[in-house]
């Protein structure tokens, strides 16, 4: 690939007989548009099928057409599921960047590449496969505009031969990408039969990599977390959905469009939701605060630039104290940044979103069954808080496919908090003498709300972004003011309560840890099997949700050496827990990365052994 | 006590109204406040079922000024009209009645003013027109007109935006204009517009006294009154209204001879157009940009109901919406059940 370039260690073969089985990743290089991800899809989900750890990875340039694109799929015998350093096998279908695709194979590696080009064999240490893309397709009766997609089944037919995947996987695969129907599926299946018996008739295999069954999948599921985060939402009872385009997130509420059909009202026939693509994300931020104050369940996805926009609002629906859920899907920044790369470096400032002091709730999920179920938690969350919920997916996350347990059915009610109807408020006037929208008589800093429509004479209320006293009322007395942020501070200690806990693994015999969130899971938990083979164990501790609870505080407090990785360059999760912690914090070593690529196990590994060797 | 007025809910004048204002005496807001309060009397709307929804500026204060029964939300500068969408989508049963200013629509709302009638959300849309921004003292805003002088900021070389021409153009389908010195109008028009079955947006000219009140300008008291042109006088007829029995508010006697123009609205009230001037037809929308694009070359004050369409279905109906609270709707009807989620989990296998 030409988005980095690390040094490739030699191969070595994981069977006694020399076999290279379940264990190396390759990397399909196509042009973006040149319908490649169906080809990359189907070879993903019939090594899915065949029961083998598998994980595919889009890396794709902000571009409609043309630029070059690439697809990383990496399988493991052992369920590692990161990025892969080491990519050994190379499917070279972009001339414009086959020179550096083919540079960056390590010694032993394999590149198989179309005959026409005449390429030559520009190294000599590694594997040439050459296929003649274009005979193959002569022999198939497709029209011109398809032909140029079809012709990306010539690598998986010799893909497939090469290393060992069923024809009838193959087929199989196919069928479910197209949604069971045949004619598509025959006529691109045309292409690999006849890639895959040109590849057994003239190709000699020279490479030790295979593909076994497995049955490591059973029972799995294959799904991005945009999907997992549209079926959350659905599945949490979301009522209206404000959105604006942006790459990564648009999959979220396409994932939605897709399952709104679910949201019919069984007793009438209504839809209990609503999608409003807004003119922009102020706009669509505006409908949920709206959407939140008039009781329903309101949401957005977006990424940076997004969130940017959103920052008055987010501020607004904080001092108001109005739910609304917004998923940060995040890129690359600063600025319009790298569009298509992942990245976790919104988590700071989305932490503090919103002028004066904000405090933003943030959900930190690291896989699709978080993202399914943040997704319908964050309601909950935003609605018992009453105020704003961001989930921070990344493009890793969400565009992604990844090896997934089926979802887990949501296993609390909906909790919709203190909101009082009509005779609930008459009751609480009874009990407590008034009502008062700010007044908190629970002592937990949550105060209780009515809705707009609630028949009774003191049900309303004024919302407002401006000073107010407990009664609602404007008030520009310090007093009124410090009392109301006393409350807010203390609801915030409340809703720390209701927030995911951090995911821990700790012995206390080990004294190196690792804190860290989201997506690098995968890359630690084999860097940390790696570590341990060096003998270094290491506790770790995934942080789930912003703001950070006293768990993390009690495991800082219990190493001699924190190593805290995350993919943005300031290191933003280290600076959160230094703003959290006043105390001597010498012993946490931040370790950023943010190159816009999912992390890797080999990397942070070596990061870590360049400390712990000394 | 007991010989007050009461409307048909049995509810005081007195119990429409909001917080005392806090506005300047005399600003010109504050005699709009008063007409939503007698408009909503007269019509015995239920409070509860009624939104008031502002951005930021004096102008966006005046919801706390009336209906102190109805929920309302002083939002952000510009943004009301996003706020009003979500809440509307949230609740399409409840009506909503919203304040905005010059600047609030015609500066940094100005996209959202726009969306908002695209998307015809059913409300009230009243624009406190002052042609300057007030609660930050006196800056031009985007309505001030060509020509026109202030303290600090010397004069406008800039073309005024005209919001009503604007509404028109991103698809109004009920644009009127009004002067807060012109009580009766004002009314009549609140209670067209409350009924309206769209985005109805009132441009009302409303004079700041503090900063924009100079005789000479032309959004002045004196100005107005003295300029006003009512292209015709309105008298809102309820359906099934029989002549002689029922009260209505315009009083009728105002209505002497002259040509009528009957608009039909949605919901079966008549709208009688009378004593017409420039022959006017709301019904006829090239008619209606000609005429306010002559108010504009010549700088005349033109007011009335200035065009009517039959409304578009609005958001929520083109999305089959529920009509009511989303957010009680009871868990079985929101979430779908386990076995749904089962069957959609069997596709990702
Ligand atoms: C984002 C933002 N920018 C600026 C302001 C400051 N501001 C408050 S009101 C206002 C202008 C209000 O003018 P207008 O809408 O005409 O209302 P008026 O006070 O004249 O009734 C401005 C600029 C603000 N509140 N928010
Ligand atoms: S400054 Fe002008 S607009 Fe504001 S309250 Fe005073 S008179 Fe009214
Ligand atoms: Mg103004």
């Amino acid at each position: 690939m030409v988005l980095e370039a690390v040094p490739q260690p030699a191969i070595q073969p994981n069977a006694t007989n020399g076999k290279i089985v379940n264990d190396f990743a390759f990397m399909v290089a196509t042009k973006n548009g040149s319908g490649s991800q169906t080809s990359n899809n189907v070879l993903v989900k019939s090594l899915f099928n065949m029961g083998i750890p598998v994980n595919g990875k889009n890396l794709f340039p902000s571009n409609i057409k043309g630029l070059p694109t690439w697809y990383t799929i990496r399988v493991s015998k052992d369920g590692y599921t990161g990025r892969r350093a080491t990519t050994e096998i190379a499917v070279v279908y972009n001339q414009d960047s086959a020179a550096e695709d083919i540079a960056n194979l390590p010694v032993g590696g394999v590149c198989i590449i179309p005959a026409d080009w005449k390429w030559g064999h520009s190294r000599e240490d590694i594997i040439w496969y050459e296929v003649p893309v274009k005979e193959i397709m002569k022999k198939i009766d497709v029209s011109s505009d398809l032909s140029k997609r079809v012709e990306n089944m010539t690598y998986v037919g010799v893909v497939a031969q090469l290393f060992n995947i069923p024809l009838d996987e193959i087929w199989k695969a196919l069928l479910e990408n197209f949604n069971g129907k045949e004619k598509p599926a025959k006529l691109n299946f045309e292409a690999v039969k006849l890639a895959y018996e040109f590849a057994q008739q003239n190709l000699v295999k020279q490479d030790n990599f295979w593909f076994e069954y497995d049955n490591q999948t059973t029972g799995k599921i294959m799904i991005t977390g945009n999907e997992a985060g549209a079926l959350g939402s659905i599945f949490g009872g979301v009522n209206v959905v404000a959105w604006y385009p942006i790459t990564p997130s648009t999959s979220l509420v396409d994932g939605i469009f897709d399952y709104q059909h679910l949201r019919k009202d069984p007793e009438t026939g209504k839809m209990t939701m609503v999608i409003v693509q807004a003119e922009d994300e102020l706009s669509a931020i505006g409908m949920l605060v709206g959407a939140g104050f008039s009781g329903a369940r309101a949401m957005t996805a977006t990424s940076g630039p997004g969130i940017s926009l959103m920052a008055e609002f987010t501020g607004l629906a904080y001092y108001a104290e109005i739910p609304c859920v917004i998923w940060d899907v995040t890129r690359m920044g600063p600025s319009t940044g790298l569009p298509t790369r992942t990245s976790q470096g919104d988590i700071l400032f989305t932490h503090v979103l919103g002028h004066g002091d904000t405090r933003q709730i943030c959900l930190l999920p690291a896989n699709p069954e978080e993202a399914f179920e943040f997704g319908w938690r964050a309601f909950d969350i935003a609605d018992m808080g009453q105020l704003p919920v961001f989930v921070m997916s990344d493009l890793d996350l969400g565009m992604n496919n990844w090896m997934s347990e089926p979802f887990k059915y949501p296993d609390e009610p909906i909790q919709r908090g203190k909101v009082l109807d009509a005779e609930q408020l008459a009751e609480f006037i009874k009990e407590h003498g008034k009502w008062g929208r700010y007044l908190d008589v629970d002592g937990d800093g949550i105060t209780y709300r009515t809705l707009p429509g609630t028949d009774h004479p003191q049900s309303a209320y004024f919302a407002r972004g401006t000073g107010h006293n407990e009664m609602a009322g404007y008030s520009e007395r310090s007093d009124d003011w410090l009392k109301n942020m006393a409350r807010l501070h203390k609801k915030l200690q409340t809703v720390r309560g209701f927030l995911p806990a951090p995911i821990k693994d700790y012995d206390a015999s080990k004294k190196v840890a690792i804190i860290s969130f989201g997506t690098n899971e995968p890359a630690i938990q084999e860097a940390r099997d790696m570590l341990k083979k060096q003998g270094i164990e290491t506790n770790y501790l995934r942080v789930r949700a912003l703001p950070l609870c006293q768990d993390v505080t009690d495991f800082i407090n219990s190493h001699d050496r924190i190593y805290i990785p995350e993919n943005n360059y300031d290191g933003q999760l280290y600076q959160i827990i230094c703003l959290d912690h006043p105390q001597d914090l010498t012993h946490l070593k931040s370790l950023p990365l943010g190159d816009g690529l999912p992390m890797t196990a080999q990397w942070l590994f070596d990061k870590i052994m360049a400390v712990e060797k000394k | 006590m007991g010989k007050s007025k009461v409307n048909s809910l049995g509810l005081s004048r007195e119990e429409y109204k909001g917080r005392p204002s806090t506005l300047c005496p005399g600003c010109g807001h504050d005699s709009i406040s008063n007409q939503i309060i007698s408009t909503t009397y007269e019509m015995g709307i239920e409070q509860h079922k009624i939104l008031k929804m502002s951005g930021i500026g004096c102008s966006s204060k005046t919801p706390a000024y009336f209906l102190g029964r109805s929920h309302g939300f002083n939002a952000l500068h510009g943004r009301m009209p996003s706020v009003v969408t979500g809440a509307l989508m949230g609740n399409p049963s409840m009506k909503c009645i919203a304040v905005s200013g010059d600047g609030d629509s015609g500066s940094i709302g100005m996209g959202q003013f726009k969306h908002a009638i695209r998307r015809n959300i059913p409300f009230v849309y009243i624009i406190e027109n002052n042609g300057v921004y007030g609660l930050t003292k006196g800056q031009f805003s985007a309505t001030s007109d060509e020509g026109q002088e202030l303290k600090y900021y010397g004069r406008n070389e800039l073309p005024a935006i005209d919001l009503a021409l604007e509404a028109i153009i991103a698809g109004a389908t009920f644009v009127a204009r009004s002067f807060s010195g012109d009580s009766k109008q004002v009314q009549s028009l609140l209670q067209a517009a409350l009924r309206h079955q769209g985005t109805a947006v009132i441009d009302i000219i409303s004079p700041c006294v503090s900063f924009n009140n100079d005789p000479k300008s032309n959004k002045s008291y004196d100005y107005g009154k003295a300029h006003q042109i009512s292209l015709h006088d309105i008298q809102v007829v309820a359906q099934g209204y029989v002549e002689g029995k029922d009260e209505i508010v315009v009083a009728p006697e105002a209505f002497a001879d002259g040509s009528i123009v009957n608009v039909e609205m949605h919901d079966g009230t008549t709208l009688r157009l009378k004593h017409l001037d420039r022959n006017h037809d709301p019904r006829n929308r090239s008619m209606a940009i000609s005429v306010l694009e002559q108010s504009q070359r010549e700088q005349l004050f033109i007011t009335g109901l200035i065009y009517y369409e039959e409304p578009r279905p609005t958001l929520a109906q083109l999305g089959d919406v529920y009509d009511g609270a989303l957010g009680t709707l009871p868990e079985h009807r929101v979430r779908p059940s386990q076995q749904t989620l089962n069957d959609v989990m069997a596709k990702f296998k």
